[in-house]
């Protein structure tokens, strides 16, 4: 299972593809020749200019303490459909049955060995559409060696939403997950993720939403302090659809979240949002978003808050491409950073970019402490320092938590929340 | 209730001395009004009473029914039941009114070693407070001040007062910023809340709002002292002839 990512890519030409049906061994085959051409990530890429690849592609096994918690698992209190993964495999015996109304869920290593199958077409597509302006080598990697992962298609308004778990019990473990996803036209699907997934996680998921479809993404990353992520979501939404993704993430020494969309249809929305928090020298939490606009009358929002502490990085690197005939788009980028000492950055690089002469876009990026004037006053009112404190940081992180369309999921991420802070001041 | 003694402080930053030694005494039930022209260090009293940072006391003491303030956080001295209404209610996005005044409300009974306020008695007690003080649920609802109106800032003060049930409440300015019909409000919404039990010092600078919260005793502060002290009288006499008959006259 553990592919391990060589930078000089001597190890990447001697590995062993998955072996699959035609179709998906030329994606396979065409990812691995992606990677070669424009080679693995390092520091002297622009796009990687703020956060070391290295330990994401670093070819030393790498090491990640599991945590011991006795919290309750996420999303517990919600009727959903369950698939666990163990350190990138899936586990058939924690997982519910696959089957439910308005879905089809099959596993990507199935699904490889058909030759007839919807999936060919999606494939590594978006991936591979995503790879220009700017190359996104650690997702190519993921289409050619990932052997496990989700097929979904939504045909109607899925029964539940469907929850990837996604367990860590090996501290070496190198996992790698590729999940293809179709929304037909008028379908919706809520996706869940929670977990820290593995020692060092690669995941890509590739989102295709057919007009009037709606896709809803919420993933909790964390806690495992050492955990290593790179997450990408490529995603391509037609006409008068809804793409709305919202990432939590606590803890981890690296994690890079990249989400690309392409908005192809007109009167559609994509909104993608992220809270971040994180504690100490060695948490680097890094965003890259690019959305794309090429369709009327179409609205975007970029919302991210971060709240770094101890020496913490945040990083956020967001674009709104708008193409010359893309009239009357609405587009909005914010990134937010609270930092709770002297010690901890953030870096952030908002970009526009607009051919089309009727639009309204806005960027605001900032950076500041605690609001003192408000924590005297809260404290005036007798709530201790530390209380008042932990209060200000939640109310900084609700315009990204906002974002949630489901309120309840949006309690208990905010619950997550205090009991991150409230362990921290204990 | 509070005695204060020749408290003298200065500025942290700028090594200036703001209060020069003052003295003042509150028994429980009284209201006493300072009265002065700006930069007299009325505001500033009112600051170093709560907490606030960036004030050095260089001398004297404060004390709240024979407990030394000075050495308390501003969490432990609003527990122990003293309340500054701000002259600039401050805004707090993304916290919700409610939140904020339960929080703040239980905050101070555990400090107390006191039960919490269960949800229900919580909103019935807030739902009766903001009725009197003409605050619908929707002010309730809204993100701590964010986008109220001065006068909607100011009866959300005295909302917060009558949650906390003070024994000490300090007014600083309660009056800047209202209109006429927003100060009767203001106003009744405090002259409800007198008791035998709890004391007022309110700061202004016009004699208008002591029309509708009639003090027991005014002072006049000039220059970090309180100059001159006498019943109501003395704030018409203000209104009337400024201060400077009675800076001259103690001068």
């Amino acid at each position: 299972m553990a592919v391990q990512m060589n930078k000089d890519q001597d190890g990447l030409a001697k590995r062993a593809l998955p072996k699959g049906a035609a179709w998906a061994d030329e994606a396979r085959l065409s990812a691995k020749a992606r990677v070669e051409v424009t080679g693995l990530p390092t520091k002297r890429d622009e796009y990687w200019r703020y956060t070391d690849p290295k330990l994401l592609t670093s070819t030393e096994a790498p090491y990640a303490a599991i945590l011991e918690t006795d919290e309750t698992p996420h999303f517990d209190q919600l009727d959903r459909l369950k698939v666990v993964f163990v350190d990138g495999v899936f586990d058939a015996a924690q997982s519910d049955d696959l089957s439910a109304q308005g879905v089809v869920i099959e596993r990507l290593s199935d699904v490889a060995a058909l030759d007839i199958h919807w999936a060919k077409d999606l494939y590594g597509t978006l991936e591979t559409a995503g790879q220009s302006p700017v190359a996104r080598p650690l997702a190519a990697l993921n289409t050619a060696y990932a052997n496990d992962g989700l097929v979904i298609h939504a045909t109607g308004n899925a029964a539940k939403p469907i929850h990837l778990i996604y367990l860590h019990q090996d501290e070496t473990s190198d996992a790698m997950l590729h999940h293809v996803i179709k929304v037909d036209p008028g379908a919706a699907l809520t996706i869940l993720e929670s977990g820290p997934a593995a020692a060092r996680f690669s995941k890509v998921i590739e989102v295709d939403v057919a007009q009037e479809g709606q896709f809803n993404h919420v993933q909790v990353q964390g806690r495992d302090h050492e955990r290593r992520a790179v997450t990408h979501c490529f995603a391509r939404i037609s006409r008068e659809s809804a793409f709305k993704s919202f990432t939590l993430t606590f803890n981890g020494v690296i994690t890079r979240n990249e989400c690309v969309i392409e908005i192809l249809g007109d009167d559609a929305s994509a909104h993608v949002a992220g809270a971040c928090v994180g504690d100490g020298r060695d948490f680097h939490h890094d965003d890259t978003v690019f959305i794309t606009h090429d369709a009327v009358n179409c609205e975007s929002r970029q919302v991210f808050k971060k709240v770094l502490r101890n020496g913490a990085t945040g990083v956020f690197q967001g674009k709104i491409l708008v193409k010359k005939d893309a009239q009357k788009t609405d587009g909005y980028q914010i990134s937010q950073s609270l930092l709770l000492d002297d010690d901890s950055q953030f870096l952030a690089k908002p970009e526009l970019e607009i051919y089309a002469d009727d639009v309204a876009c806005s960027h605001g990026s900032t950076s500041g402490a605690i609001d003192e004037t408000a924590l005297f006053y809260l404290r005036s009112r007798g709530v201790p320092h530390k209380e008042a404190s932990n209060l200000l940081t939640l109310a900084f992180l609700a315009e990204a938590l906002e974002e949630i369309a489901d309120s309840d999921i949006a309690q208990e991420l905010q619950d997550r929340l205090e009991g991150w802070l409230g362990r921290r001041n204990a | 209730m509070l005695e204060i003694k020749n408290l003298s402080v200065k500025l942290e930053e700028e090594d200036k001395q703001i209060l020069k030694g003052v003295n003042l005494s509150i028994n429980a039930g009284e209201v006493h009004a300072i009265m002065g022209p700006n930069g007299s260090g009325k505001s500033t009293l009112s600051y170093v009473l709560s907490g606030k940072d960036g004030y050095s006391v260089t001398d004297g003491s404060a004390s709240l029914e024979g407990t030394d303030l000075l050495d308390l956080e501003p969490e432990e001295r609003a527990a122990l039941g003293l309340f500054l209404a701000f002259q600039y209610p401050v805004e707090i996005p993304g916290v919700g009114n409610m939140t904020f005044l339960r929080t703040a409300v239980n905050a101070q009974r555990k400090q107390r070693d006191e039960p919490e306020m269960s949800a229900a008695d919580f909103l019935k007690e807030v739902r009766a407070r903001a009725k009197d003080l003409k605050i619908d649920a929707d002010m309730l609802k809204r993100p701590v001040n964010v986008g109220f109106s001065g006068g909607e800032k100011k009866r959300n003060e005295i909302l917060q007062m009558a949650m906390l049930a003070p024994k000490m409440c300090v007014l600083d300015e309660t009056d800047s910023g209202l209109d006429v019909d927003a100060m009767k409000l203001v106003s009744d919404g405090v002259n409800a809340l007198r008791s035998e039990g709890r004391s007022f010092l309110v700061i202004t600078h016009y004699q208008r709002l002591l029309d509708h919260i009639k003090p027991d005793v005014v002072h006049i502060m000039a220059d970090g002292r309180i100059v001159k002290s006498g019943g109501p009288e003395l704030a018409l006499e203000v209104e009337h002839n400024g201060y400077a008959d009675i800076l001259a006259e103690v001068a």
